[in-house]
């Protein structure tokens, strides 16, 4: 194929054995987002410990851009303070697999790859306001989340 | 193609065809089920209207006005003609299908649908002609009803002799072929089986009137509809067919402009049919431009196209099945079957599928279709789904196998 590369070994592999897949108990973070027109669809499940991320997990249905970017993701904020979770950006998910290119190139697979971004931020949105009542750290993660795509 | 005019000689026609899609590919256009593409003909004839004819129709008496009037009401003959229908009046134009269904569930439905009444419509129906009844259905208290499909994407005929035999099925509304899976539905039993019981019955035509020779005085329907964007003409434009008697009987569905007789302060009287229904300025244009269609399918003839099709989706199913991984839903009985074939490749996704073959021009449609009552019943997400038309050709069906076999080697299927 011509062009940029969307259908990299990485991206097969990781639609094949997506990481992070699976269920946690009691997690403290647990949001559903899906793409009503290609019907990309997952559960995005975060365990907090200290304010930082002690377990991740996902499950859902989607093609492998979305499959791809969400393991990715997980794999990205496991581990990590949730003030630095706030800042990841677009381009911090679409670098790992070289995919920055779906901004300008697709409208459409774009929403596939940010899906599970949209969900965390959300996620943590929820967190902050509705489990800490601490508006202040939810910043302004809703407001990024609509703006994603 | 057994007509005497050539493939070649139709694909010229399409301007759209000649063009180059992604790197310099030839388009493979495959999604004509969802949209056809239209032949010069229909374009240059919009083009003529708005160039030498524009005026608003069925007002005015100067001469432009007077033009514009007959190049529309034609169009109405000519689909007379081309279904054979006898009266002009019970062919009212609309945006299309969807505006058609929703007309005959706002008018006829309120009307005659009461608490407990049942609709019966199919599990391989198109959004359009579930969601109306749906919600007919709730402002009423009556019942939705599905029959519902056996594995080779057949109706169970049995499921509506169960409905029709509790005596309160008021409406029977099916797709005379699946946009998804390609079923020609057995349109003939369905109707003698529902007149017996006295039960009334809409199709919905969009899929089967721009492939193959329909006849609404054989059929025996009630109500017909579909729209001409899928039959080579332009979108914004559809039909539908009411029987006399049953439109005689409808109340208006919008009010305004051209579909009254005279209008005082509290009351109105209607216009004639088929005006009652045709509230407002139409979209004269676009109607002029159905009527080039018309003439375009006519000039192939139906039975040529229908042929043409059935020739490529036997070849397009041979060789499909031999692509690794692929499951192709529907049955393999040709003379049950249009040129739509859904498609899947274990868990791939429909839209990594799509957007692997769009690199080389080949355009497919990928998702629900909108038809998730049918995606849940296969108990998948989505599906692929490759449909032809006249101007389809083996090679281009190669190119498709070509794009496939790439997939399946990509995902080592
Ligand atoms: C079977 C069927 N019914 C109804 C429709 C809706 O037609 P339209 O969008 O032209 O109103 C379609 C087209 O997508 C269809 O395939």
């Amino acid at each position: 194929m011509t062009g940029d590369p969307i259908y990299t070994e990485m991206i097969i592999e990781y639609s094949k054995h997506p990481s992070n897949f699976g269920e946690i108990e009691n997690p403290d973070i647990s949001r559903h987002d899906s793409n009503p027109l290609c019907g990309d669809s997952i559960d995005l499940q975060i365990k907090i410990n200290d304010n930082k991320v002690s377990d991740v997990k996902f499950k859902g249905k989607g093609c492998s851009i979305c499959m791809a970017c969400t393991s990715v993701l997980t794999e990205m904020i496991k581990g990590k303070d949730l003030n630095d979770i706030k800042k990841i950006e677009k381009d911090d998910v679409l670098g790992e697999l070289g995919l920055q290119h779906l901004i300008r190139t697709s409208p459409v697979r774009i929403k596939c790859a940010l899906l599970s971004l949209k969900a965390l931020k959300y996620g943590i949105y929820s967190y902050f306001v509705e489990k800490m009542n601490d508006e202040k750290s939810a910043g302004n993660l809703k407001e990024e989340a609509t703006n994603l795509y | 193609m057994q007509t005497a005019i050539s493939i070649e000689t139709i694909r010229k026609d399409f301007p759209i065809l000649q063009r180059k899609v992604r790197d310099n590919k030839s388009l493979v256009y495959l999604d004509n089920a969802s949209t056809s593409q239209k032949p010069i003909q229909v374009i240059d004839a919009i083009n003529n209207y708005y160039k030498n004819q524009n005026a608003n129709i069925h007002r005015a008496v100067y001469a432009l006005a007077e033009e514009a009037t007959e190049a529309y009401e034609k169009t109405r003959e000519k689909i007379a003609k081309f279904l054979n229908i006898q009266n002009r009046e019970e062919i009212i134009f609309v945006r299309g299908t969807t505006e058609a269904i929703n007309l005959v569930a706002y008018s006829w439905g309120r009307q005659n649908i009461i608490k407990d009444d049942i609709i019966v419509t199919t599990e391989y129906e198109h959004h359009s002609n579930i969601v109306p009844w749906q919600l007919l259905a709730k402002e009423k208290g009556a019942k939705l009803e599905y029959i519902g499909i056996d594995d080779n994407g057949e109706l169970i005929l049995d499921h509506l002799d169960s409905y029709l035999a509790t005596g309160k099925v008021k409406l029977v509304t099916f797709s005379q072929m699946s946009n998804v899976l390609g079923t020609i539905t057995n349109t003939d039993e369905i109707i003698k089986r529902c007149k017996k019981a006295g039960v009334k019955t809409l199709i919905d035509g969009a899929q089967s009137v721009p492939h193959m020779k329909v006849d609404l005085s054989k059929l025996g329907c009630d109500f017909f509809a579909f729209s001409a964007h899928k039959m080579l003409g332009p979108t914004g434009v559809g039909v539908l067919w009411v029987r006399k008697e049953v439109l005689e009987t409808m109340q208006p569905f919008h009010g305004g402009g051209d579909m009254i007789r005279e209008v005082h302060k509290y009351e109105t009287t209607w216009n004639d049919l088929p005006y009652k229904f045709e509230a407002g300025t139409p979209n004269i244009a676009d109607v002029i431009g159905f009527s080039a269609a018309i003439d375009y399918l006519n000039k192939i003839g139906m039975d040529n196209i229908r042929n043409h099709e059935i020739e490529l989706t036997k070849y397009a199913l041979d060789k499909m099945s031999k692509v690794k991984g692929i499951t192709i839903y529907g049955t393999n009985d040709i003379t049950k079957r249009g040129g739509v074939i859904s498609f899947n490749f274990h868990d791939v996704h429909p839209h990594d599928v799509a957007t692997i073959i769009d690199k080389d021009g080949v355009a497919i449609r990928s998702g629900h279709h909108c038809a998730q009552v049918l995606m849940e019943r296969l108990d998948v997400a989505a599906t692929n789904r490759a449909s032809f038309y006249v101007y389809n050709t083996k090679q281009e069906v190669d190119a498709l196998i070509g794009s496939l076999n790439k997939v399946a080697e990509l995902f080592k299927l």
